[in-house]
């Protein structure tokens, strides 16, 4: 608001210092219309102004003056000596409470009712109060307008030709070092002189977000709807031209998201939403870019109902709208003529849609985006340069020709002769598989006519509106920020350029139109949304995130992020060998920790807490390192176990746990685990090799029963001999035999086959409990 | 009276008025605008503005000018600069402006940007309207396709 304010006192300053002399003529003579217009005018703008800016005593003084001034004009009113005189009063006044508001000092009101009061007719005149003047700061701040700066701007570009010029020439002759420091002298200060000049087109992204509270009040009012605005990063700076051009489709936006976007308060609390809807606007800069994002909470993107609207209108095949992507079918509501609402409404629907919006944010090296959250709300993101006239360009050879193309609109750079690139002839045009992807392959000096100097070496992977294409050039040569302006008619109208450039080099260049070679070329995106969508989710598999950590061994591990809980440090007392296994007791759990190697020695140590919302475990580890992407192709690990495989990582292999198995071993243990009786041989080999199988599987392995417990089940040797408690009939016994191979009608299961053992037993047990 | 530039385009005489010349001068480089239509010989750089320069014999439907040619007249029109080659320059003076001899009968380009005749010294010189040779915005995607 401050920028504002700023402004108002500089422009009400501005037109009163012009004013004065009006003021002396009207004086003069009253009865001249042309002076009374321009004093009318005055007091009409400081009253619009006023009341958009929250200034009372100003509107007040202000609009008396123009009752009087329009009754005055209507022939009502005689501009006598008295109403004059009662008028310049409030002019003067006026000016007294603007230097006032710059000086930032208060000033007494106490007058202002009679100055007022004077206006009447037949009122005694007021005698003019005691000029409170006296305080006037000095301005710091000037008016400029655009035409002004853009001569700065161009004698700027002028100033760094002359110093190339300059430069070059000086090169070629030897020359006196003195010299030379002199010119690195000049080329600093016009480098900085060139930052300043740009600096001058920037203003407060404040400009365009104070105007938001009063229409979205009065929007959401018009519509019944209570809405709060939030705005966030006003003091973001762009380019003045910038900010003009966002305008209309930042407020078209906001409409959309209070017509359509956020819900009647009923509705809301039906749908257990706070009555209140929430609309965040907020800028931020992201390199050099910025970003705009408009928040809302309402009810998203109705999809399917946009999706059959544009059946309905044509635009896609119902199987065309089937085979789309979500994300798709959400960017529909950029397409022409579609709205999700059925009838047009006075807010937002005046025959503009989102493509227009889209278009214009497209016009000015801008891109859109939305991200719908089906019935908690919508996001869409505007990104633009933050300068309309400075664009960071990479600058191509094709043709023996130098052409710019806008950094945004290029995805990627890939050389031709990589093995991940492939181009092949399609009929009489051709396609260049980029690692998987088949994009249209436009060649750019076969395109312009330009001579061809055979295959081309690099591809630009061009990324349009519509699709993306890969552009056949000869050479990325360099990136430069560029000054751009508009060509010629007869250049634009070749439909393949976006404007053309004075590079410091002295000759002009072309910024090349990705969009427009596109449709020059004849490459037509129609049914690329569905069909890209997919190629895009084949290209790019989310990576999946890992932590990378380092193990109690010395070796690097990874463990996908998902998997991980936490990672906490805890006391190695907390860690105890009991029931079998490492256990770690915590926050009155306890849970199965895992550990390669020994904890012995260390007080305290990280641990991962591992979670699959169901089962929890513990990995010990010596130190957390970082969170990396797993690459999508993994080495399997040779053998089950807590290793899923093997990636590298930088250059380094690194082995990536299986959560997996981590909690399938740790797979909940039955409360009161069934207790298996081992009638051993006496060669230990039971207790040796079985049990920590049979343990593992949740069995609790005795020798011998203990008093008052009926085991579960019982294993045996088919050989052995059978001893204490196999007397008890009541407990099933499975038997194992030594060879491999089994005799007719053998029930016996033999003894390394693991998982026929487990099913076995388990089978005995279940069978047991039903008979 | 009116003050006229005088120059030769194609082996003839024409006459500029000099309300549409912003300036005079000897080209550099010309940087080729590939698609465009083939009037338009290229880009070019005058200080730090960037002229657009027509290739005055193709405007006119006749020989397009030799290559060697780099004298030409800065006009600017609609807020762009066109840089309008000519073979070389006379003189400037003022001269009566006459309107075309009825039963003139021009040809190719020179009909729609002749706008009438000065009498210099008896010889008869064509005026010559710079914005007619400036090609307009008339689409040639075909051109390119």
């Amino acid at each position: 608001m401050d920028d504002l304010l700023q402004e108002f006192v500089a422009e009400t300053r501005e037109t009163l210092e012009a004013l004065a002399g009006e003021i002396v003529a009207w004086e003069a003579q009253p009865a001249d219309r042309a002076r009374l217009d321009a004093i009318f005018r005055f007091v009409h703008t400081v009253k619009g102004s006023c009341g958009f800016l929250d200034l009372p005593r100003l509107a007040r003084l202000s609009h008396a003056a123009e009752d009087v001034l329009a009754a005055v004009r209507d022939g009502q009113r005689i501009p006598d000596t008295a109403l004059v005189n009662a008028v310049l009063a409030i002019v003067d006044r006026i000016g007294e409470i603007v230097e006032a508001i710059d000086a930032g000092v208060s000033l007494d009101d106490t007058s202002e009712d009679l100055l007022i009061a004077a206006l009447a007719e037949n009122a005694a005149p007021a005698s003019a109060p005691a000029s409170a003047m006296g305080h006037r700061a000095p301005a710091r701040s000037v008016r400029l307008n655009v035409e002004l700066l853009d001569r700065m701007m161009s004698g700027m570009s002028d100033i760094v030709l002359a110093r190339n010029e300059l430069a070059r020439r000086l090169r070629d002759d030897d020359v006196d070092p003195r010299v030379e420091a002199a010119l690195e002298r000049l080329s600093g200060t016009v480098a900085e002189m060139r930052d300043t000049v740009t600096r001058t087109r920037m203003q407060k992204i404040d400009a365009l977000f104070s105007a938001l509270p009063r229409m979205v009040r009065d929007t959401a009012a018009e519509l019944g709807k209570a809405v709060a605005l939030t705005l966030e990063g006003s003091d973001v700076e762009l380019d003045r031209e910038m900010i003009e051009m966002m305008r209309d489709p930042l407020v078209h936006i906001i409409r959309n998201a209070l017509d359509h976007g956020i819900e009647a308060p009923s509705v809301r609390r039906s749908a257990g939403k706070r009555e209140t809807g929430r609309l965040t606007v907020s800028a931020r800069q992201s390199g050099n870019q910025i970003l705009v994002e408009i928040a809302d909470d309402g009810a998203g993107i109705d999809v399917a109902r946009v999706a059959a609207k544009a059946v309905k209108m044509g635009l896609y095949s119902a199987a065309d709208v089937d085979a789309m992507s979500q994300a798709a079918r959400e960017e529909l509501i950029f397409a022409a003529g579609l709205s999700s609402k059925d009838l047009a409404s006075s807010i937002s629907g005046r025959g503009v849609g989102m493509d227009v919006v889209r278009a214009n944010i497209e016009q000015i090296g801008g891109r859109i985006s939305l991200t719908s959250r089906p019935g908690r709300g919508l996001v869409i993101t505007i990104q633009v340069p933050l300068t309309l006239s400075i664009m960071p360009t990479i600058v191509i050879g094709a043709g023996g020709q130098r052409f710019a193309l806008s950094r945004a609109s290029i995805d990627e750079i890939v050389t031709a002769r990589g093995d991940t690139v492939r181009i092949d002839a399609v009929g009489d045009s051709a396609i260049a598989t980029v690692r998987g992807e088949r994009l249209p392959l436009v060649r750019l000096s076969a395109l312009l006519g330009l001579p061809q100097t055979g295959e081309p070496g690099t591809l630009a992977i061009v990324g349009t509106r519509d699709g993306s294409y890969a552009l056949g050039i000869d050479a990325v040569l360099d990136t430069e920020e560029l000054v751009i302006k508009p060509a010629a008619p007869a250049v634009m109208a070749t439909g393949l350029y976006a404007g053309q450039s004075l590079p410091d080099s002295g000759l002009p260049m072309l910024l090349l139109d990705g969009a427009g070679v596109a449709t020059v070329a004849g490459l037509r995106f129609d049914r690329a949304i569905g069909a890209d969508e997919q190629a895009d989710t084949e290209a790019a598999i989310p990576a999946v995130p890992a932590l990378l950590f380092e193990d109690l061994d010395g070796q690097r591990r990874a463990v996908p992020l998902a998997a991980v809980d936490r990672v906490e440090t805890v006391e190695a007392s907390s860690i105890r060998h009991v029931g079998g296994r490492l256990r770690l007791s915590a926050d009155g759990v306890i849970v199965p920790l895992y550990s390669v190697a020994t904890l012995e020695g260390r007080a305290s140590l990280p641990v991962l807490r591992l979670t699959d919302r169901e089962t929890d475990v513990a990995y010990a580890i010596a130190e957390p390192l970082d969170i990396v992407d797993l690459p999508t192709t993994m080495a399997c690990a040779n053998g089950a176990g807590t290793i899923a495989g093997v990636v590298l990582i930088g250059e380094e292999p690194v082995e990536v746990l299986d959560p997996l198995a981590l909690f399938a071993q740790a797979e909940p243990e039955p409360a009161d685990p069934a207790l298996c009786l081992l009638h051993d041989d006496g060669t230990g080999w039971m207790d040796q090799f079985l049990r920590p199988t049979l343990e593992a599987a949740g069995y609790r392995c005795v020798a011998a029963a203990p008093a008052g417990q009926r085991p579960a089940i019982a294993l045996s040797l088919a050989s052995g001999e059978r001893g204490a408690g196999a007397n008890d009939p009541g407990v099933p016994v499975v038997r194992l035999r030594r060879e491999r191979a089994a005799a007719r009608e053998d029930t016996t299961v033999y003894r390394y086959d693991r998982a026929a053992l487990l099913a076995a037993m388990a089978d005995t047990i279940a069978t047991r409990r039903i008979g | 009276m009116e003050l006229y530039l005088i120059a030769h385009i194609a082996g003839r005489g024409v006459a500029i008025p000099t309300e549409q010349v912003d300036s005079v001068v000897d080209l550099g480089d010309v940087v080729a605008v590939p698609c465009a239509v083939s009037s338009v010989r290229g880009l070019s750089a005058l200080r730090s503005r960037v002229l657009t320069v027509i290739d005055t014999g193709t405007a006119l439907g006749i020989e397009p000018m030799p290559d060697s040619c780099r004298r030409a007249v800065i006009t600017r029109i609609d807020g762009h600069h066109y840089a309008v080659l000519v073979d070389s320059l006379d003189d400037v003076a003022r001269y009566e402006p006459l309107s075309l001899s009825s039963g003139l009968s021009l040809q190719h380009g020179w009909a729609s940007a002749g706008r009438g005749l000065v009498d210099r010294d008896g010889d008869p010189l064509l005026v010559l309207d710079l914005a007619a040779l400036v090609p307009g915005t008339h689409k040639i995607s075909a051109a390119a396709a």
